[in-house]
């Protein structure tokens, strides 16, 4: 510490300016006429050298930190959000497309489903219509056999009929015989019987 | 020599490392110059070198410069509006000076260079001219607003205005002085602690043994301090912000 006695004179009254609170420290330390006794940040000797050196390194320093720091740092941070947003953007499309495919295949489901539906009643339908024409069928063979067994049978009753006629004159006559004695011609007896079949 | 060891004011002595006198100025590149000169370089390295790789995921440091860019920018942003932010990378600046500043200081034997008066008085003074400036050129007269507010009777008018002008003054002085007194009690209390602990020392064993308070304290002042160190520099740079808001909006 070199302080001239030029130096340290002026640093009394320039220190009591700066502040008061300064100006009481000063006054409790400093020892008038005593180089040493100047308080160090009080000492106005030290002022322009300080405040030099102050605007050279912070000057620098805020030139470097605007052109250099700051630009990438901010680059960087801007270049995350942007990834962000990018990739948020990009999650929601795929939720899109999920969402989308999940519509597809449940429409695509519901179209099946319909589908199916129509070709089982379809089927349904034709096997009912099979069966019916089958039914038919049956029913109409059925229906004829029916009918020639009906025309079989009033056939066999005609025929039995017209021998009923023959069988009565025969017993007839037989019963004539047995009765009178006598035999009946066959004419009288035709016509007997007819008569009573009548 | 003893003396001299204790001596909590020795830490702040200026000590010329490398004369130079310019037309009667003493402009010689001092220990406080060339602790100006570590800040700037340490800030400078710490923010280049831990953003060199550009990390889309950072690493550790250069989370914490991330972090600190946006912490300045936020506070900007809060205190002065988006228009504010032309001037972040001056509060950046300042923010990042007074910071690594502040923690150099901390380090034994290192010298702190905002414990003087004159170099937070710059920074101080820098940010009023700004104020000033800025409040001047893009308001012109308007700028004056700052004084008058809105809404006050007008007879009262006259007193409000002295009462203005004298807060907006005193703002270098208080913003300078803050920081200084914050730095120079803390360093001493901390000299004074430790010193302590030297001179009980040399009393024998039960000065040993009862060294151990200081000790503890030294050590607890010394979590404080590193507290202290980040809250002036945050402090400095609110109140940079605040300013600046003045000068962008004048009308309150």
């Amino acid at each position: 510490m070199f302080v001239t006695s030029a130096f340290a004179e002026e640093s009394a009254p320039a220190a009591e300016g700066t502040a008061g609170a300064g100006a009481e420290t000063h006054a409790g330390t400093a020892v008038p006429g005593e180089a040493h006794g100047t308080f160090p940040p009080f000492d106005p000797a030290t002022f322009p050298s300080q405040l030099l050196w102050l605007a050279i390194t912070f000057g620098l320093f805020y030139l470097f930190l605007k052109r250099v720091v700051m630009p990438r740092l901010g680059g960087i941070i801007d270049v995350r959000n942007d990834r962000i947003t990018q990739d948020l953007d990009h999650a929601a499309k795929l939720k899109g497309e999920a969402d989308a495919a999940v519509a597809a295949y449940e429409q695509e489901l519901a179209a099946a489903k319909t589908k199916a539906n129509a070709i089982g009643q379809q089927a349904n339908d034709a096997a009912k219509a099979e069966a019916e024409t089958a039914r038919k069928k049956v029913e109409a063979a059925l229906d004829k056999k029916l009918g020639e067994a009906e025309a079989s049978i009033a056939s066999i009753k005609a025929s039995a009929m017209k021998e009923v006629g023959s069988i009565a004159e025969d017993t007839a006559s037989a019963i004539v015989e047995a009765l009178v004695g006598g035999k009946a011609s066959k004419a009288e007896i035709a016509a007997a019987v007819k008569s009573v079949a009548r | 020599m003893a003396a001299d060891k204790v001596d909590p004011i020795h830490q702040f002595h200026i000590v010329k490392l490398i004369p130079i006198n310019i037309g009667g100025y003493d402009l010689s590149f001092t220990n406080s110059a060339l602790f100006m000169v570590a800040t700037v370089a340490v800030a400078s390295a710490f923010l280049y070198l831990t953003t060199s790789s550009r990390s889309l995921v950072p690493g550790r440091l250069q989370s914490v410069s991330e972090m600190a860019y946006e912490f300045v920018s936020n506070m900007l942003r809060d205190a002065a509006g988006t228009q504010g932010l032309k001037f972040f990378p001056f509060v950046f600046s300042l923010f990042m000076f007074v910071l690594v500043a502040n923690l150099l200081g901390l380090f034994p034997y290192f010298f702190t260079v905002t414990s003087h008066i004159i170099v937070t008085f710059g920074l101080a003074a820098l940010v009023i001219g700004t104020v000033v400036v800025y409040g001047f050129m893009k308001h012109g007269l308007g700028f004056l607003k700052l004084f008058v507010p809105h809404g006050v009777p007008v007879f009262l008018l006259p007193l409000v205005v002295l009462i203005e002008v004298i807060s907006f003054v005193s703002r270098p002085v208080s913003l300078s002085v803050r920081l200084f007194a914050n730095m120079l009690a803390g360093h001493i209390t901390l000299k004074v602690f430790s010193g302590f602990v030297v001179s009980l020392s040399a009393l024998g064993a039960v000065g040993v043994a009862g060294s151990v308070l200081p000790l503890a304290m030294a050590v607890a002042l010394t979590a404080l301090e590193l507290l202290v160190a980040f809250l002036q520099a945050y402090v400095f740079a609110v109140l940079t912000c605040m300013y600046l808001n003045d000068a962008l909006h004048p009308g309150h």
